[in-house]
């Protein structure tokens, strides 16, 4: 049977490595991009609000 | 540089896969400005004296290039990995910014065009494709999704862009709201002034993407997560195909007509927008009920359709598979284009909704396609054929334009038209997404001669 992309050996460890949470860094990039994002879907729905008045 | 290199970026065991998406956020936000380029199209057109047409050509020349770059390009983002590609991609869009400050500042335009267009556009292109195979590897159980969090970001980026740049503009040139009126148009130094703002801001943005973005080790899989028992489907392969090979075969082409066309005909909307809302809804006096303002309104809320569509779709796509949400995006697209063209003026309501639903398709086909080149090619070379595959989008940002301002041009003057003119309009687009339709039914899986052999595969990860 030929071999599939997920059979090679993974360097990384075993699969049931735990996952570092890293949660520092977590929090500071989504804040990273969801400030901004949220930023700019709130001042843009202010602009929506005009449509149905 | 060695430690811009696709060996340097590997991620060490337990890494949390979840500080990918916000770097990939982080570059897919900043070329996502792209779409906000109108907040200072006036005054660029005041600046230097010149018609829009002299002036939309830079949009143009960076999406044309965008295209082209991803497509020439992708082969080597692929082999040089996402770290690299996205530093090149943050040092090509922040300097495309500087250049063009440079030609405002001195009133020479054809270096905004080299800046902004040429040189911007390369890194929009190269931008655009750079995180997406990455974000697949790393979700190999939610590919869909994760390739919808990236693009959205593309989306959102002009939502981010607009306000920002209508704030800066304003603090530049000393806006006092008692003294400018509502006509008030920024200066050209203070676009040239954003411009240098921009590029810094955006590089240093994208930085943040290049230090964090991390390849997965070769053969890693997410925790509880089995290959093997993963849904089986005859539109999911196992195989790799090359980027070489991809491009020899029907289903590439099909889906790169699907996207051209679903491109197309989003964009008879998007490029319409503002003035299509004012005429749907114009009396028999010849004045609209819908003002400037509120058009704006429309416009923005096209662009969270835009942007949410991106995610919500695209994570569809995971549970129902792509050839079914193509088939919803060109199927129930096209119905909603009939309601649109022949009840969109009888209700405020139902014409928002239907142009919202219509938009998110549109978003929505941008950021599944390369879940769908992933089913269809592997993971091997997924972010050399998504470049390939965006000249599409190219190709349909220069159709989509044409068609409907030819249309619209012999259907009368510009504030003169009403709902019952956008017809021709409205109907080429339910055309165009009946072709795509069948289109989309004829797309299968790839013939196995394509398929590469399993010796090169492993010499290949060996290498990486």
């Amino acid at each position: 049977m030929p071999s599939q992309p997920h059979d090679t050996v993974n360097p990384a460890g075993p699969a049931d490595v735990p996952v570092n949470p890293a949660t520092g860094r977590l929090v500071f990039g989504w804040l990273l991009v969801g400030i901004p994002l949220g930023y700019g879907v709130v001042t843009t729905l202010s602009r929506v609000g005009q449509l149905f008045q | 540089m060695n430690w811009l290199d696709r060996s340097r970026s590997m991620a060490p065991p337990g890494f949390n896969r979840w500080l990918i998406p916000p770097a990939a956020l982080a570059v897919h936000l900043c070329i996502g400005q792209a779409y906000a380029t109108s907040v200072y199209k006036s005054a660029l057109i005041g600046h230097f004296g010149l018609s829009q047409t002299a002036i939309g050509i830079i949009f143009s020349i960076a999406i044309v290039m965008l295209g082209l770059s991803a497509a020439i390009m992708g082969t080597w983002v692929e082999r040089s990995g996402p770290r690299k590609s996205m530093f090149v991609a943050a040092s090509f869009w922040g300097a495309g910014f500087l250049v063009g400050a440079a030609g405002i500042f001195t009133s020479q335009l054809w270096l905004v065009y080299l800046g902004y267009g040429v040189i911007g556009g390369i890194g929009l292109g190269i931008g655009y494709i750079s995180p997406v195979s990455t974000l697949m590897k790393w979700f190999p159980d939610r590919p869909g999704m994760a390739t919808g969090m990236a693009i959205m970001g593309f989306g959102g980026g002009a939502l981010i862009a607009s306000p920002m740049s209508s704030a800066l503009l304003k603090f530049f040139d000393g806006f006092n709201p008692a003294t400018d009126g509502a006509d008030w148009i920024a200066s050209g130094n203070s676009v040239g002034k954003l411009f240098l703002t921009l590029g810094v801001l955006y590089f240093a943005v994208m930085m943040y993407g290049v230090l964090n973005i991390r390849v997965p080790a070769p053969g890693w899989t997410p925790r509880g997560w089995d290959p093997s028992t993963a849904k089986v489907s005859a539109m999911v392969t196992t195989k790799q195909v090359s980027a070489a090979n991809a491009i020899k075969t029907r289903s590439f082409w099909l889906v790169w007509a699907v996207l051209f066309l679903n491109v197309t005909a989003g964009i008879g909307i998007l490029e319409q927008a503002s003035p299509m809302i004012q005429d749907f809804f114009r009396g028999a006096d010849g004045n609209s009920a819908v003002n400037a303002a509120v058009a704006a309104g429309f416009v923005g809320m096209l662009s969270i359709g835009n942007m949410a569509g991106r995610f919500i779709w695209s994570s569809t796509s995971d549970v129902i598979g792509r050839k079914r949400i193509y088939m919803v995006y060109l199927g129930a697209g096209a119905v909603f284009y009939v309601v649109l063209a022949f009840f969109g003026g009888s209700s405020m309501l139902l014409f928002v909704a239907m142009a919202v639903v219509i938009i998110s398709f549109y978003g929505g086909s941008f950021s599944t396609a390369p879940a769908y080149l992933k089913d269809l090619f592997g993971t091997f070379q997924v972010g050399a054929i998504h470049g390939r595959l965006l000249t599409a989008w190219s190709a349909a940002g220069i159709a989509g334009p044409l068609i409907v301002n030819g249309l619209l041009d012999a259907q009368g003057k510009p504030g003169t038209m009403n709902a019952h003119n956008y017809l021709p309009v409205l109907l080429t687009m339910v055309g165009l997404l009946a072709i795509g339709f069948v289109a989309s039914t004829l797309i299968r899986p790839v013939d196995a001669k394509y398929h590469e052999p399993e010796e090169e595969l492993a010499s290949a990860r060996k290498g990486s």
